[in-house]
């Protein structure tokens, strides 16, 4: 093998690597240096970002041998070329802990939330720094033109450009500047402070270990051969000639799934291996898995096997799945290619079209879109046994469902699940796409079956190929209003392609159904909906969860009605809009917590405040309409509103638990437990915050871990917006519990009542104050379930040390452990009536948009938007959560289509699906509107889904009010949005995939 | 999938041509690589055995302004990075300099060399639309029994067809020349694109003007457009529509544009554009960049520092 000289931050290596070698592997695989992350394997996405002299690349394609003799300098070495240990007041005022040098970007990165799942992180931070090393001050333009094509998926590069900024003054002035955040409740202790996030300066450094980072000394490799046709009988598949190549140890087939041949998470449809009795049914179905010595062996080897198939015809169209003569993709089911038939049914709508003024009909589509999270998918499987460290299976990997992986890897290796353990590791980005199973079974399977580590990478391009998809959607809705504005009926019919398999389609497509009505009170509804199989790739969980796709086509629907009976859309909306008393279409009463009325009215002000500030604002001000266009050179500019709601909890009568263990140490500190996933949002800091709010902790000084099954208990699926609530509460009532055993003991060392115990600072004392009020009262502590307290920090005679506390505890030979299941409000299944979902979020989304009148191209200029979350627990995170919402949905609307044809993807790359990048990030305002739900932790609700639903129909109701042309179909194309302008056709139902006319 | 066996940084011409003459079967030239190594990734390309790097090769990575010859000279391993930076560059090959900065990222432009953008033969390639409305030349080396032959052609010379150029076994390209513009001249760059998952543009064109300094009106034009056809387009009617009118005249601009779209083969591609948008783009681009370009030289300001 050549010889490779390389200095990388500073220090010289020689190395003997295979001439192929990309820079990128040398670093992480061959150095160790994994704060490097591989995104995409084409040069697209920037994640890989590492200076080469000084110049920034992409090292993912970048030939090693290109580098000879070069200096390198990666997210490791960067504290060292320019480092500050950050003062103490940033612990104070936003609890970053660390007291070593850091880059001033990484510092920035940190205290901004620019860092969320933290795999772009070090590309970003990196590209970055060449920014600043020539640039002092670097205004918006300058930022995005030099992160152009560096991409995140969770900030929205909203945070990202501040932490840039705020970097660049730090340089400057030696004053980190913190982020502007939109006004909040009084914080308490820790509970609504924007704390720096736990995880923040590992994955600023490039400490935090993602799967692919992880690795064990005689580790195989494993690689996935899929089929080639979107639905074959496989008639044989000859392996031989793999398994003979030197280094091959295994080619594993559906013959060698000891246990039940298929999965799935509500459905068990999916085969481990396709072949057998098994079809395939989607070009991502596995039919083959290489395990050998390398990975780049495993996936020679692949080209080695020969398979017979056998075509079968083609379902590639939702709307003919159910014809009679369509192929049937599932002949074990009893409903054919018809997954779920799901209806609402409330009143008569054939009255409430009779009762209406306006009647509005239209068809809309919405793409299948990619989540596209920033880490491929990978899992790591160690065989029982292997060493001290893994007594059973152990599967490392980034699963938003660490238990319903450990059940699908035990069943289908016929183990039972004691004999499997998940171990989370770091997850870079999940939305909805790191639900089903991946690589875990098969990654299990070759442990158990070599005795040796195994590892299954996915390319960027094998990730876009095998996993779940948002379904694309095909949805009718006819809406009825009288001349006051009043909604009269709402009749919908929706099709949604589910793909080869259920995965959570269903759930996904009910979703879609209940909340097709809007966030508005219906009294008459009649909407059906068919979940249907095809053999595109299966639809399963996305962010928004079906709503995404119903509010696009209601919303402008709204929109149009509004029009029609010359309403204000704000008014209109407001006029019909759910509030506390009203019932939904699916028979709910709404008793608290809806501040969908509020959210209008903030963002009506802000219209109308910026429209009161245009130049000419005077004569606009006679037409009275915030929403008219004005022209400007050839574009023309609009706004565009829409309102959205999304529940939190999995609903329908779903069992929702979650399961929370809190640990004391006698040093003073505490561990909360919970399998719950972490994938960016910063659920590690919600629980931070409420078990150090519980505990009377610095927040430092509560250590979470979770995501392991062998070491947290079940938090339930991460999904539905739910962990915020469900998870936080069990993590809040299991520090409630602790607190209590914990005044349970100091009350009889102080010998007062329990409740006069406080907790504090991590002191905990006799409350001087509380204890005058049980002698007066008797008895109530007040507030006897928070852990309020009034600045009286008792004597030193009647005060210890959390640690002290602890030791009391020990001694008296009481557990330091509580566990706490917590059970979510019983919810009922649609069509009984009763309560399907415990709590509802509540948004409203204003676009700002240019189209420009010479070409088609639509930009969003601004962003207003409004969100009932309850509460906010962490404004920082929560704001991150909202601006990456939003940037996601402003893709759903104008850049994301998976584009399939005949079960062929046509999207192959990351270069064919261009999620937006930070030159299509609007100028935001953000308000936080908090209506606390009774249940919810401090009164929180979900804010991961609804930040990214009304979006796509804003800027759809932007366009229209632009130009006067209604957009029915998503993404919008400009090719042909130009051509219905110039022929001055007033609805366009093209989009950007579509095949040519 | 099966990667390169070797890979050579040759620090001469002479050096990599004679690798290449050695492996005639195997061997490729690599310099970015942005294209060739993502196609030969996702298969698009055969495997190849051997790669030859000529980026480090000094003469291939030199921008010279020749005091002698009226010539500006761009090694074809330049980077696009370079090109944006460079300060000559700017002040004389100003259209180039805007196609240059427009592709990719940062990180991508701080390898892809022009040379490579050339040598790929894309008929929408920005640096080469830069380029040809330069009226540039192209340098090719030619591998004869041991010794090295230069030879200059016009760029046009270079492209067969879609992706494929005319070089043989045994050639490569080595610089590109231009003349730099005089007094109440300049050019300027600019491109349609659609945010959807498509890198190359709908429609790129380019605009070099000299103008009359007495009467205004156009002495000499040259107008790049692409994609127009199969190969890079040089739209000549266009320029010939636009010789002594006057570039601010806007039923001039409206023949020049007529003349244009007349000429340019413009086709349908799948999920890029249509025939029909493109037709409308050839005129939204000719009508900027012919009032850019005028603006340019009326104020005698090519191009602000570096963006």
């Amino acid at each position: 093998m050549p010889t490779l000289h390389l200095t990388v931050n500073g220090v010289s290596h020689t190395l003997e690597v295979p001439a192929g070698r990309y820079l990128a592997e040398v670093l992480r695989y061959d150095l160790g240096l994994t704060g490097t992350k591989i995104g995409c394997n084409e040069a697209e996405c920037g994640a890989c970002t590492v200076l080469v002299n000084g110049q920034p690349v992409d090292s993912c394609i970048y030939p090693a041998f290109k580098a000879q003799n070069a200096e390198v300098l990666t997210i490791e070495g960067l504290a060292q070329v320019e480092g500050v240990v950050p003062d103490g007041s940033l612990r104070e005022r936003v609890g970053l802990e660390v007291d070593e040098p850091l880059h001033p970007l990484q510092i920035a990165f940190a205290v901004h939330g620019a860092t969320q799942c933290g795999f772009c992180t070090p590309g970003f931070i990196m590209q970055a720094k060449t920014l600043l090393d020539e640039n002092p001050d670097p205004s918006d333009e300058e930022i995005k033109h030099c992160l152009k094509d560096t991409y995140c998926r969770c900030t929205g590069y909203v945070s990202i450009i501040s932490a840039v900024k705020a970097a660049a003054e730090f340089k400057r002035t030696g004053r980190m500047p913190l982020p502007a955040l939109p006004p909040a409740k009084e914080p308490l202790q820790w509970v609504g402070r924007p704390l720096v996030r736990p995880d923040a300066v590992d994955k600023v450094t490039g400490r935090a270990l993602y799967a692919d980072d992880l690795s064990f000394p005689d580790m195989l490799y494993g690689a996935t051969l899929r089929s080639e046709h979107p639905h074959a009988r496989i008639r044989a598949i000859h392996v031989q000639e793999a398994l003979a190549l030197p280094g091959v140890h295994a080619v594993l087939t559906y013959r060698d799934v000891p246990g039940d041949p298929r999965h799935g998470l509500v459905e068990n449809d999916w085969p481990v291996f396709a072949g057998g009795p098994f079809p395939a049914r989607y070009v991502g179905d596995p039919i083959a898995l290489v395990v050998a010595e390398s990975h780049e062996l495993a996936h020679q080897a692949l080209e080695q096997i020969r398979v017979d198939y056998e075509p079968l015809p083609v379902v590639a169209d939702p709307r003919q799945a159910l014809d009679p003569d369509a192929a049937v993709l599932h002949p074990d089911r009893p409903t054919g290619n018809l997954l779920k038939h799901i209806k609402v049914r409330r009143g008569q709508v054939d009255q409430g079209f009779a009762e209406a003024d306006v009647v509005v009909e239209r068809t809309f589509r919405t793409p299948r879109t990619e989540h596209a999270f920033l880490e491929p998918e990978c899992s790591v499987a160690v065989p029982a046994g292997y060493d001290p460290d893994h007594p059973k299976l152990t599967v490392y990997v980034g699963s938003q469902i660490p238990y319903a992986d450990r059940r699908q890897v035990a069943k289908s290796l016929g183990l039972p699940d004691e004999a499997v353990r998940i171990r989370g590791t770091v997850m870079g980005g999940g939305f909805g796409g790191k639900e089903d199973i991946a690589g875990q079974i098969h990654a299990a399977l070759a442990a158990q079956v070599t005795g040796r580590p195994v590892k299954i990478l996915y390319s960027r391009q094998e990730s876009l190929r095998f996993h779940p998809k948002r379904h694309p959607t095909y949805i009718r809705v006819k809406m009825g209003a009288r001349k006051d504005g009043t909604l009269t009926a709402v009749e919908a019919e929706l099709w949604g392609d589910s793909g080869a398999y259920a995965s959570l389609g269903e759930k996904v497509m009910t979703r879609a159904t209940t909340h097709a009505t809007g966030p508005y009170v219906v009294p008459h509804a009649k909407i059906d909906c068919y979940a249907v199989y095809t053999n595109n790739p299966p639809c399963g969980a996305f962010r928004g969860f079906g709503v995404t796709q119903s509010a696009f086509a209601v919303e402008s629907t709204v929109d149009m009605l509004a029009q029609a009976l010359g309403l204000d859309p704000i008014e209109f909306r407001r006029r019909n809009a759910m509030r506390v008393g009203v019932v939904t279409a699916t028979g709910q009463v709404l008793r608290e917590s809806v501040g969908l009325v509020e959210c209008l009215e903030r963002v009506e002000r802000r219209i109308r405040a910026w429209r009161a500030e245009l130049p000419g604002a005077a004569e606009a001000e006679e037409s009275g309409d915030p929403w008219a266009p004005i022209t400007v050179g050839t574009k023309r500019y609009a706004w565009g509103v829409a309102a959205g709601y999304k529940n939190t909890g999995l609903g329908g009568g779903a069992p929702d638990k979650a399961e929370a263990e809190v640990e004391v140490f006698p040093e003073g500190t505490a561990e909360i437990r919970i399998s719950s996933a972490e994938m960016g949002q910063n659920l590690v800091g919600v629980l931070q915050a409420i078990a150090a709010e519980e505990l009377g902790l610095p927040a430092g000084r509560v250590r979470v871990r979770v995501m392991d099954t062998d070491l947290t208990p079940d938090g339930g699926p991460t999904t539905a917006s739910r962990q915020t609530y469900v998870s936080g509460n069990a993590a809040r009532l299991a520090a409630r519990t602790m607190r209590q055993r914990l005044q349970a003991v100091l009350s009889e060392k102080f010998d007062v009542h329990p409740e006069v115990i406080a907790f504090h600072e991590g002191l905990a004392y006799v409350d001087e104050e509380r204890l005058r009020r049980v002698r007066r009262g008797g008895n109530g502590a007040g507030d006897p379930g928070g852990n309020g307290h009034n600045g009286a920090q008792g004597t030193a005679a009647r005060r210890l040390t959390f640690a002290q506390a602890v030791q009391a505890l020990l001694e008296e030979g009481r557990e330091p452990r509580v566990r706490y299941e917590y059970w979510a409000p019983k919810t009922q299944p649609l069509g009984t009536g009763g309560d399907m979902h415990f709590a509802f979020s509540y948004a409203v989304h204003a676009a700002l948009v240019a189209v420009d009148t010479e070409t088609g191209e639509v930009a969003v200029e601004q962003v207003v938007s409004a969100h009932d979350v309850g509460r906010a627990i962490n404004p920082l995170s929560l704001v991150g959560q909202i601006e990456g919402g939003i940037v996601m949905g402003l893709g759903n609307a104008l850049t994301e289509h998976f584009i399939v044809e005949e079960g062929m993807p046509w999207t192959q790359r990351l270069g064919q699906y261009k999620m937006p990048g930070i030159k299509l990030t609007p100028r935001m305002v953000n308000e936080l509107v908090e209506h606390p739900t009774a249940d919810g932790p401090y009164g929180a609700k979900g804010v991961g889904e609804i930040s990214s639903i009304p979006i796509s129909a804003a800027i759809a109701n932007a366009i229209a009010n632009a130009v006067g042309v209604r957009v029915l179909a998503l993404p919008v194309d400009q090719d042909a949005l130009l051509l219905a302008m110039k022929q001055g056709q007033q609805e366009l139902d093209r989009c950007w995939g579509d095949p040519p006319v | 999938m099966t990667r390169w066996r070797s890979y050579h940084t040759p620090s001469t011409v002479e050096e990599a041509l004679a690798l290449l003459a050695q492996h005639p079967e195997r061997a490729r030239i690599v310099a970015g690589g942005t294209d060739l190594l993502l196609d030969l990734e996702l298969g698009h390309e055969s495997p190849v055995e051997m790669l030859v790097d000529i980026t480090h090769i000094p003469q291939l990575t030199q921008i010279q302004e020749d005091d002698r010859e009226p010539w500006i000279q761009i090694g074809a391993a330049v980077t696009h990075g370079r090109i944006e930076r460079d300060p000559t560059l700017r002040r004389v090959a100003t259209c180039l300099v805007e196609a240059c900065s427009v592709v990719g990222g940062p990180q991508v432009r701080n390898v892809a060399t022009l040379g490579g953008n050339v040598a790929h033969a894309l008929p929408a390639a920005d640096g080469t639309v830069g380029l040809l409305a330069l009226d540039a030349q192209v340098q090719i080396a030619t591998w004869r029994e041991g010794q090295v032959d230069y030879t200059w052609h016009p760029l046009p010379a270079v492209f067969a067809g879609p992706g494929r150029n005319t070089l043989q076994p045994g050639q490569m390209l080595t610089a590109f020349r231009f003349r730099p513009p005089g007094p109440g001249e300049a050019s300027a760059f600019d491109r349609i694109m659609r945010p959807q998952g498509v890198a190359l543009p709908i429609l790129g064109a380019a605009v070099r003007l000299g103008l009359d300094p007495e009467r205004g009106t156009v002495a000499h034009a040259t107008i790049a457009l692409g994609p127009a056809g199969p190969v890079p387009f040089r739209a000549t009617a266009a320029e010939q529509a636009l010789r002594g009118a006057d570039p601010t005249d806007l039923r001039a601009v409206e023949q020049v544009i007529q003349a244009a779209q007349a000429e340019a083969r413009l086709r349908t591609s799948r999920h890029r554009a249509s025939a029909a948008y493109r037709h409308e783009m050839v005129a939204v681009l000719l009508r900027r960049l012919l009032r850019r370009t005028v603006d340019r030289i009326r104020t005698a300001v090519p191009l602000g520092g570096p963006t």
